[in-house]
Formats: structure tokens, sequence, C-alpha cells
């Protein structure tokens, strides 16, 4: 199959790849750029594991092509912590042991930030239907949504 | 397997025109993209309209709205008008999938995807929307509800495309609810869905209707007899008893994995009582 | 046995985790995160039918196809050098004769791109004799059942059977005589359930990647519970020497039972043999449900006799577990757990293990245990509502405890059910108001928890911090319980501790992560691994004062002079001995090898409220509390989240989740979309409690506590629903149209 050459920006950063029409933003992220941070858990927009921002709103990488970034601008997780200080969502999802295995982390912060971006004072239920296209398996949301909801007082009182 | 970015619409038009093998419009891609994995569909030409500009765009005509076919869901939830005009079609759009989903699939992508249970139509169709279709001939207006013909397929001509979607004007003491039944709270498709449409007078008494709907046929069903129930009644527990018999009775489902032909039957009616005491409520609040 | 005594400093805080900052950076590496330079992708291709005698494979064309490194089917394995322990794995790993459900591998291929393997896939010719098949579990036991095994004879009957069928396996346990127990009943309850198969579910699908090379020895990178197990039975698939395949255990993205077996790990080893080339395998979601570890559907029977006054008198009950196409249910552990948490005197199971057209069931968090508490909490429930009693007063009066002779054969030690039950009572959720359509219900459960092969290692380093070397694959945040034991037992600081993950040529062999067994058994060794090293430690600073090494004694993490030379000298700290090491002898390591028993059984009490909708049948979770023992936790925030994670997926299994099949025998639902685990929206925040009665068989009384927590909570749903819809719900899952139509029917009937 040929390939297009695409040129996009990657957490503030130019960049070019090469792409099959059929591959999805997430392969080209995981596989081409190797940016492994988002996950692929269904490949199906299910488990919100491959969550990014894509020109300022929240998808699933999985239900991107790669040919579509052109021009676009997209965040990852790899992009979420400044420097070496963690984002105050990354910090207080370990204070809260909000993560068992891991695997959906990256894409609940992702869509966390997205929302506290956009609602800086969410009430619990507006935090579960946010996430409500994030799956997680092991922590039976509790302990994220806790994180979650900290986070946003936090960061309510830095700003 | 091609992919094209068109800036227009003629372009589009262009491109589809000219290639004979398999086609798939790109929208937001929610359905496209599972399809295309699952191998359920092998395109020789992709076509992504999200290049086009009036097709991102909400603009108001003769005191409706027409929606471009590009806009995500979290575009047109954000929209005030829309909002405040039908609050039953944006929430229709706003129940299709995630937070994620929201920030890619359209409108007009869920109404040519054809799935009987798309949450979207029964709203457009209980409000009247038309889909402009556009192709090598010129364009043509006609009701959504025209648009799907069974499960996946639509009445586009090979050229085709729906470019737009119309939300008309409504008078006051109007509006409009949609409902669906799902097992979860979140990230399922409708068992059964309904979406109706309302109009009062000043003494309360309805003059108007639409009831829509989903998941209970092989396509998206205006549901006359479930409207007449409610025409001419001040939308009282009688009514609303005719309504969810009429919705019932028009139902005809079938047994799958996701509910069985008896539960989406009673359902039906529930969700149809439901959707129009909700209807009710902001009729009033106009 | 209350509180112990011990004053813990560093077991039961809550530091964070010593992987957290890479797993919120998106940087920790899991299954599908490593690549190799010149690496291919392997896929397979598998069964369309349910049951299907393979006549012939073709893959000439496939292999012919440009970019095509490598082809393999079942005959590319020699069965003949396989151990027999390891042929229904191989068979399931890649099809030979039969194919037995749909999704079943019957080829591989390995190529340069993912677009040319999926085209060769296509060039392969498959030529099927479709036969016919079977998915229920009693439609498999009946006598005309078409057959999965001819070679299957239900093994432990007597007399032997002389026909083959699909039932692999009988059991039966208890004790007493279960007819002059009924006999003395005044009232007895009989019913019957079913319950669907489901997915672990995992969020993390299978992924490895393996490099053979040519002179036969290999790695692979691979996510799993138990990198030893897939070692040995992948080097005894591949026909190699244990020693010369390496395999690391990748970051793993959720087990659940789901990750203790081998799908595509030998066959990425073989393609990677044939292709002389590193290949990658990572399985599709649709792949994940349609040929990965679901549990088994069921169907039970149990009838429970009790007195007026609330004793039970004798409890029965019949287990059927279809168990996949090779009949791997866990039906024994669900036979010998279903009473487990009562004191009787009359019991019996007998439990039964059906093969099916559907995939080879894997373990799912207490495997087995779920399904049987499911029934026998029902009608537990039902019993209390006929005798007129409480709900938690019944359990409390029949309630096992020390000295209990089980129902599956040993007699209990310290257990903490009672304490499950009274919390329960106190807790402010018992006595909480109800309102209209809604419903509260209870259960308890049981898990036995594992111990199990051993291996660790210890190194203390010339700053004074140390290095923890374990075997045992990290599924909830183990590492961290790791360290605290450490520090606890070294008397230093949490963060001075860093405790991996090792490979399976750095440690002895370690029993996979399963049974709720790793912070016990690894923790135990551990404890062991620091005497090793604190032994070790004594001897150095005795030489470096020159006395005898048992004059010397540890204390508050410093070894001090003891007896005639008490006072002699200054306590040497954990970190000037180890910046004296060199000096004294070298590196300072301790170790432990051990085969873990004295697990310590464990038991949880439930409570939950939910609202029915009369017209829909919906059923919302409002409230739900977890009340479980935990011997000592040793990481409290790690228990709370075993707990709430296992409460809320048997919220999952109790209300939406299941296999769907169709007629055709094929699975209709093999997506997270379909299959409908909860997401944050169902769900209320998910109440804890640790109980902690301590483990007499660990040093500081720590329990496994992974497990118990998804064996109460569809019994206690169900008994919820039950009562708030006024009908008695006896097959899961509990859907809108399932609860909705026995509401109608029962106003009908």
């Amino acid at each position: 199959m040929t390939q297009t050459h695409v040129s996009t920006t990657i957490n503030g950063d130019k960049v070019e790849y090469l792409c099959e029409t059929d591959e999805t933003l997430l392969d080209v992220l995981r596989d081409t750029l190797s940016l492994t941070g988002s996950k692929e858990g269904c490949g199906s927009g299910d488990c919100g594991a491959c969550s990014v921002m894509l020109d300022g709103r929240l998808v699933c990488a999985c239900l991107v092509l790669g040919v579509e970034a052109q021009d676009r601008k997209i965040e990852t997780i790899e992009g979420m912590a400044s420097g070496d200080e963690l984002h105050p969502l990354q910090q207080k999802f370990l204070e809260h042991a909000a993560l068992q295995c891991g695997i959906c982390t990256p894409g609940f912060l992702v869509a966390a930030k997205a929302l506290l971006d956009e609602n800086p004072d969410p009430t619990e239920t507006e935090v579960r239907y946010w996430l409500a296209g994030n799956l997680c398996r092991c922590t039976g949301y509790d302990k994220i949504i806790r994180a979650v909801m900290d986070a946003a007082t936090e960061m309510r009182g830095q700003a | 397997m091609r992919f094209e970015a068109p800036t227009s619409l003629n372009a589009a038009i262009e491109l589809l025109e000219n290639e004979a093998g398999v086609v798939r419009i790109l929208a937001g891609g929610t359905d496209v993209l599972v399809q295309l994995r699952s191998g359920q569909v092998e395109p020789d030409l992709i076509v992504d309209i999200k290049r086009i500009e009036a097709m991102q765009t909400i603009t108001e005509e003769d005191g409706g709205f027409r929606i471009g076919a590009a806009v995500c869901g979290a575009e047109l939830g954000g929209h005030a008008g829309v909002c405040k005009l039908w609050p039953g079609v944006v929430e229709a759009v706003e129940l299709i999938g995630s937070t994620q989903v929201q920030g890619r699939a359209t409108m007009v992508g869920n109404l040519c995807n054809a799935s009987p249970a798309a949450d979207s139509v029964p709203a457009m169709v209980a409000a009247g929307a038309t889909a402009r279709v556009t192709g090598p001939e010129g364009s043509r207006d006609i009701p959504v509800e025209k648009i799907a013909t069974g499960p996946g397929q639509t009445s586009l001509g090979r050229a085709e495309l729906v470019e737009s979607v119309y939300l008309p004007a409504r008078g006051v003491h109007s509006s409009d609810a949609y409902l669906r039944f799902i097992p979860r709270t979140e990230m399922d498709i409708a068992v059964v869905g309904a979406g109706i449409s309302i109009e009062m007078d000043g003494n309360g008494i309805c003059t108007h209707a639409r009831v829509a709907l989903g998941a209970v046929g092989p396509r998206v069903m205006l549901v006359e007899d479930a409207a007449t129930a409610l025409i001419g009644t001040s939308i009282d527990e009688a009514a609303l008893e005719a309504l969810a018999q009429a919705a019932s009775s028009a139902a005809t489902p079938i047994d799958d994995k996701r509910g069985t032909v008896d539960f989406r039957i009673k359902v039906a009616g529930v969700l149809a009582r439901r959707a129009a005491i909700i209807a009710v409520q902001r009729s009033r609040v106009d | 046995m209350g509180k112990q005594d011990r004053d813990f400093k560093a077991v039961g805080t809550r530091p964070l985790r010593p992987d957290g900052v890479e797993k919120v950076t998106g940087r920790a590496k899991f299954g599908a995160d490593l690549s190799a330079p010149g690496m291919l992708v392997g896929r397979f291709l598998r069964s369309p039918h349910a049951h299907a005698r393979i006549r012939s494979i073709d893959t000439s064309k496939a292999a012919a196809l440009p970019g095509v490194k490598a082809v393999v089917t079942g005959d590319s394995f020699d069965i003949t050098k396989v151990s027999s322990g390891n042929h229904d794995t191989l068979a399931n790993v890649m099809a030979r004769d039969k194919a037995l459900y749909e999704g079943h591998a019957v080829a591989a291929i390995a190529a340069i791109s993912v677009s040319i393997a999926r085209k060769a896939l296509k060039l392969i010719e498959v030529d099927y004799e479709v036969l016919p098949h079977v998915t229920d579990v009693d439609e498999a036991m009946a006598a005309d059942a078409p057959l999965l095994h001819e070679n299957m004879f239900t093994a432990n009957l007597t007399p032997k059977p002389t026909k083959p069928s699909n039932i692999a396996n009988f059991y039966e346990f208890g004790h007493g005589d279960i007819e002059a127990g009924f006999a003395k009943a005044d009232v007895i309850i009989e019913r019957s359930f079913k319950t669907a198969a489901t997915h672990q579910g995992y969020i993390e699908p299978h992924a490895c990647l393996a490099n053979m090379t040519q002179d036969g020895q290999g790695e692979l990178w691979c996510c799993t519970q138990g990198h030893f197990m897939v070692r040995n039975v992948c080097a005894d698939l591949m026909g190699m020497e244990i020693s010369k395949l390496r395999v690391t255990a990748s970051e793993i993205g959720g087990g659940f039972g789901g990750k203790t077996t081998v799908f595509i790990d030998p066959v990425a080893l073989m393609l990677s043999k044939l292709a002389g080339k590193p290949v990658k395998i990572v399985m599709s979601r649709e792949e994940v449900f349609k040929a990965s570890g679901p549990t088994s559907s069921t169907s039970m029977r149990i009838k429970i006799g009790a007195t007026n006054d609330g004793r039970l008198t004798a409890c029965e009950g019949e287990f059927n577990y279809q168990g996949g196409a090779y009949a791997d249910s866990p039906v024994q552990f669900g036979a010998m757990s279903a009473f487990a948490c009562y004191d009787l005197e009359h019991v019996k199971t007998v439990g039964y293990d059906v093969a099916a057209n559907r995939p080879k069931n894997v373990a799912y968090r207490a495997p087995g245990a779920p399904m049987a508490a499911f029934a026998v909490e029902s009608v537990m429930a039902e019993m209390a509502d006929r005798l007129g009693l409480d709900q938690l007063e019944f359990r409390l009066k029949n309630a096992a405890t020390e000295g209990t002779r089980s129902s599956y054969g040993p007699t209990y030690n310290s257990v903490g059910l009672t304490e499950t039950i009274k919390a329960a009572q106190s807790h402010d959720h018992y006595s909480a108001p109800l309102g209209a359509n809604q419903g509260r219900g209870i259960a308890s459960g049981f898990w036995f928890n594992f111990g199990g092969q051993t291996a660790v290692s210890l190194n203390v380093q010339e700053d004074g911090t140390v290095n923890v070397t374990v075997g045992t694959p990290d599924i909830g945040g183990s590492r961290a319980s790791m360290g605290l034991m450490v520090a606890e037992e070294l008397g230093i600081e949490y963060d001075n501790i860093r405790c991996i993950i090792a490979d399976t040529s750095s440690l002895g062999y370690n029993d996979v992560t399963d049974g709720s067994r790793t912070t016990f058994s690894s923790g135990l060794a551990l404890i062991n691994a620091a005497k090793d090293a604190k032994a070790k430690m004594c001897a150095r600073a005795a030489r470096i004062w020159d006395i005898p090494a048992e004059a010397v004694e540890w204390k508050d993490g410093c070894v001090q002079p003891a007896g005639a030379n008490a006072g002699e000298f200054e306590p040497m700290s954990f970190a000037e001995i180890a910046a004296n090491a060199d000096n004294t002898g070298g590196p300072i390591a301790g170790h432990h090898e051990i085969n873990a028993s004295g697990a310590g059984v464990s038991f949880g009490t439930h409570m939950v409220d939910v609202e029915v909708d009369p017209d829909t049948g919906y059923v919302k979770i409002l409230r739900y509390t977890v009340v479980q023992d935990a011997g000592k936790a040793v990481h409290p925030a790690y228990v709370e989240g075993q707990y709430q994670g296992g409460a809320v997926q048997g919220i999952g299994w109790a209300l939406n989740e299941e296999y769907i099949y169709g007629e055709d025998g094929r699975l209709q639902n093999a997506g997270f979309l379909d299959y409908r685990m909860p997401v944050a929206s169902d769900l209320p925040m998910i109440d804890t409690v640790i109980v902690e009665v301590p483990n007499p068989g660990h040093p500081y009384g720590v329990r496994g506590v992974g497990e118990t927590s998804i064996v109460p909570p569809m019994a206690a749903i169900a008994n919820a629903v039950s009562q708030a819809a006024g009908v008695r719900m006896t097959e899961l899952p509990m859907s809108p149209p399932r609860v909705l139509k026995a509401m109608d029917d029962a106003k009908g009937g």
C-alpha cells in the first residue's frame, strides 16, 4: 500500500511521518513515532485508553486516521507533565492510588484534563459521565473519581 | 485505498463521481473506522469532508438552523441557539457514544450510517428535519426519514452526499425530547429510542405532534397514531396512555443481543410517554 | 483472635507506589509497548465455525506472498515431544484436527507489515467439515449432545463410564449425613440457578514480542501473571531446554486470572524461529473475547434446610460448570467454596466439569466461587426471609469460626467471617432507610487464598538503600507492598527500597500471581530474605567490632553489641554496615526460596442498595459497602482498591455482562460495546471496611485480599433486586429484559 506524507504538531513539536491510509492515528503514535503512552484497549472507541486531544477536542486516537492529522495539533499523555513537574492530575492519581494496573491511566488523565480545562468545578456526577468512555477494570472508579475531584480543588486553589 | 480531503463541496462530488469502486465518506469517522478495522468494508476511496468549510458550520436560516455534515456532537452541544430551539435533538446527538466520540461523531454521519438504533435520528424525524442531498445533478431537500431505507442502506445516489440537515423554526409553547433505553448509563446502543416534538396552543391543547421510534424496526419510524393520540388533548394521563399504546403497537422489533421483542414493545410505550412528559414541561418553560 | 499487639511502623501506611510516575506519564512499558529492530508482525487465522473438523490447510499461497516470512499451523509443533499435561494447551494455541470454538486459532503468519499479514491470512485455504455444536452447559451434558472429544470419559465416577461424554470430571465434597440433616429441618428451600459466562475484561489485550535466535536460544517479552509458567510451558511446546528461554514480564494491564496461561506466546516463538527474526503479536479486542479466557457459564441446584430458630441443618449443592473446549472449569473450587462460610454438620456438594464449543476456560478472580455464592447466598436470603430472621443475624448464627470443620475438609484456623458480619451490622448503611422500588441485599463470601513456590532476592547497596527482586508480576500495586514489608523488617525507610520484577533467568521458579498469593507469598519470602540479610549484617558488625557473631543483636534498624559486650560499642546503623561491605566480605544480600503454605482463608460480607425501574427492569446501584478481612492490610489504599474493583466486577457480572451466542454457535458480542462492563456513570462510590483478623500463617498476619471481593456481589445484588422487584431472580445477568419479564410474569402469575 502506498504511503502518505503527513506533517502535524504533536505536544508542541512539528512532526512528519509516512502512513498507510488505513492506519489510525493511534497506530502512527505507537508504532511509527514510539509514543506508546496512548494504549489500544479495543480499537473501536469503546475504552478510551487511547484518548488524545485533537485540535483541542478530546478524541479516541483509534477513531482518527493517521492521514487526517495533516496540519492538526495533537496532545498526548507524553506532553502532560512539564519538565520534571507532574500535572496536578498525575500527582493526585498517585496520591489517591487511582491506578492499579495502570493501562487505562493515560487515557483517564488526558480525558480528565480535558474536563477540568472546560469545567474547573465539576460535580461527581459530571466527572462520572465525562469519564464514562474510559473503561477501568481494576479500581471500580472510586479512587479515580476522588483523584479528579481533588485535583480540581487544588487547581482551583492555584488559579 | 486512496484518501482525499477536498476543500470544496464540488471537489467532493467530483471525487465521488469519478470513483468506480467502493467509497466511504469520512465525517466523524466513528462508524467508518470501526467498519474498516473489522474488515466489514474495504473502500477504494475515502473522502474526508471535514476540510470543507461550509460543512463545519451551523448557520441560522429562517428561524431554524442548518447543521453542516461535519459538525461534531461536542460543537452542536455547545451551540446555545440550537440547544434552545431543539433541546431534544441536541440531547439525542449528545447521547451518541462517549465524550471522546462526541469530539468526532456528527449528526449527519449518524443519519447516513442508517442504523435503526441511531440516537439522533428519531429526534430529527420528530423535529421534522430535512436533509440537503447534493450530487452531480445539484441539491434537493428531503425529510430525514427518507434517508435510511433499511439497516445500513440509504436512498442516496452513488455520487450523492448529505451536505447538511436543517432543523426548522418552531412556534411558542412547543418543544421536543428524546429518550433512549440502554442497560447501562452510557456507551450503549439504544435498545429503544423515542423522539417527540409537540406544539401546544395558548390554552394548553396540543396542536401538533410528531413521534418517532428507533430500534424497534428496520429503520427509524414516524408513528402517526402516536402523534394523533396527543393532538387535540392537553396531554393528560389518558392521552399519555393512548400514546404509549400507539407506540407499543407500532413497534415491530426483533430479538437480538441487545433486547427482546417483548421488552422493546413495552419499553417503546414507556419511553414515548416519558419523553412526552419532558417535552410538555419544556414547552411550558418557553 | 483479635487485633495484633505489634506496632507496625511501615506496614499499614499509604506511601506512593514505586512504579507510579512511569504509569501516569505514559512511560511504563506494557505488553504491546516494546519493539525490536527488524521486527515482524504476527497475525492469526481463526476458525469461523463453532465446531469443525479440519480436513486440510493450504498455506502455500500465503507463504509465497512477498513480505511473508513465516507460516505456522498445528503441524509446526511436534506434539510427540510435548508433555501430556500441555497437550490441551498446545491444541488450544493452534488447532490440530478440530476447531472446537469460533475463534480457535488454525494458522498464523509473520510478515513485514500489518497489511501484508492481513492479505496473507486471506490466502490461507482451510477445508472445514462443519460439525454440530453445543454451547449451553445443560445441553452439553445431555446424552445425545454433540461430542467435542471422542476420548473424554468422566473422571472420578464409579462405576467408570463406558461411553465418552462432554463431562470431563466429577467432584464430590462434604461430610455428615445429608438426609439425616434434612430430616431435622423445619424449612427446606430448593432452587435452581443459571449464570452466563463472563470475561475477565482486562483493558490490555494479550501481547508479546518473541526473539528466537539461530542457536536455539530465545527471549520473550509478554504481559502475563506468571512469566515462569510462560517459560516452562513455551519451552515444552517448543521442545527447548528451560534455561535457554528467558522470559521478561512486561507491566501488565490487568489479568484477574485471565493471564495465567499462554495463547499467543508459543506461536510468536515458533514464527520467530522459522523467520529468524523477532516477532510481535498483539491480540485485537475481538480476539481477546473470542479466544482468551472467559470463565464458566453454570447451571446449579441448591437445597438448604434450617430449623425455625435459624440453625442450618443440611446444605446440598449440585454445580454444573461449562469449562470451554477442554473442560477447564473451576467447578472444583465452586463445589468446595459454596458452603465454606457456614458451620455445618451435614453438607454435600457435587460438581461436573463440562466441555462445550466455547473458548478454553481460564481462571477469573476467585475462580468458581462467585457463581456458587450467588446460588447459595440467594437461598440463604430467602431462608432468612422465610424464617422471619434478620439477614445478618441468620448468617452470624451459622457462621464458620475458628475450629469449624469446613465444607471442603480442613478445619479452620483463626478466621474473620463473624467480624465482617458484625462490622456490617454496625455500619450505618445497614440501617439506612430505603425508598420505593428499592431493595437491600446482603451476602457473604469466601476465598481460599494460595501460597506456592516463591523465590526472592534482596541486595543491600553501599549507600544503605536496598533493591528487592521478586518473580511475581505486580498486577495491582504489589511492589509498594513488598517495599513496605521490607522496610518493616529492616527498619529502614520505604523510600530507600526499590522493588522490581525480575526475568526468569534471575530467580528461582515463581508460581503465577494468582489465588491472591503475591503479597502473602512474596512478602513472606522477602521477610525471610530480609532476616537473612540482617543475620549477615550482624555478622559483619561483629567482624568490625571483632566480637563473636552471637554477641550482637538487631534493634531498630541498627546492630548493637549484646550480652557481655552490651554497650561496649556504639550501635552501627544499617547504612554504616552497608558502606563497609567491601571491607567486611563483599556484597550483602538476602535470599529466600519457599513453597509457601498457611495463606489463611479470607471472608467478606457485602451490602448493596438498588432501585429497580418497574417499567423497564433497569437496576441502579444506589449504595455499596464491602466489608472484608485482610488479616493485616499492608498498603490499605491498595487493599481498598482490591475490594472496590472486585465489587464492581461483580456488579457487571450481576447486571449486564454475558457471552451471548447465536444459533450458529458464534459469539455475538465480542467487543466492549455489547459486552457491557460497568462504566463510571453506572456506579456510586464503593465504601470499604477493612477488618483485620491476623493470619497465623504470616509473621505480620497478612491474608490475600484480591479475590474474596468478587464472591458476594452477585448474590448481594440478586437479593437486593429480588426484594425491590418483588420476585426472586435466579438467573444472571439480571439484565433489564430479564428483570422486566420476571416482574411481568410474577404479576401475571
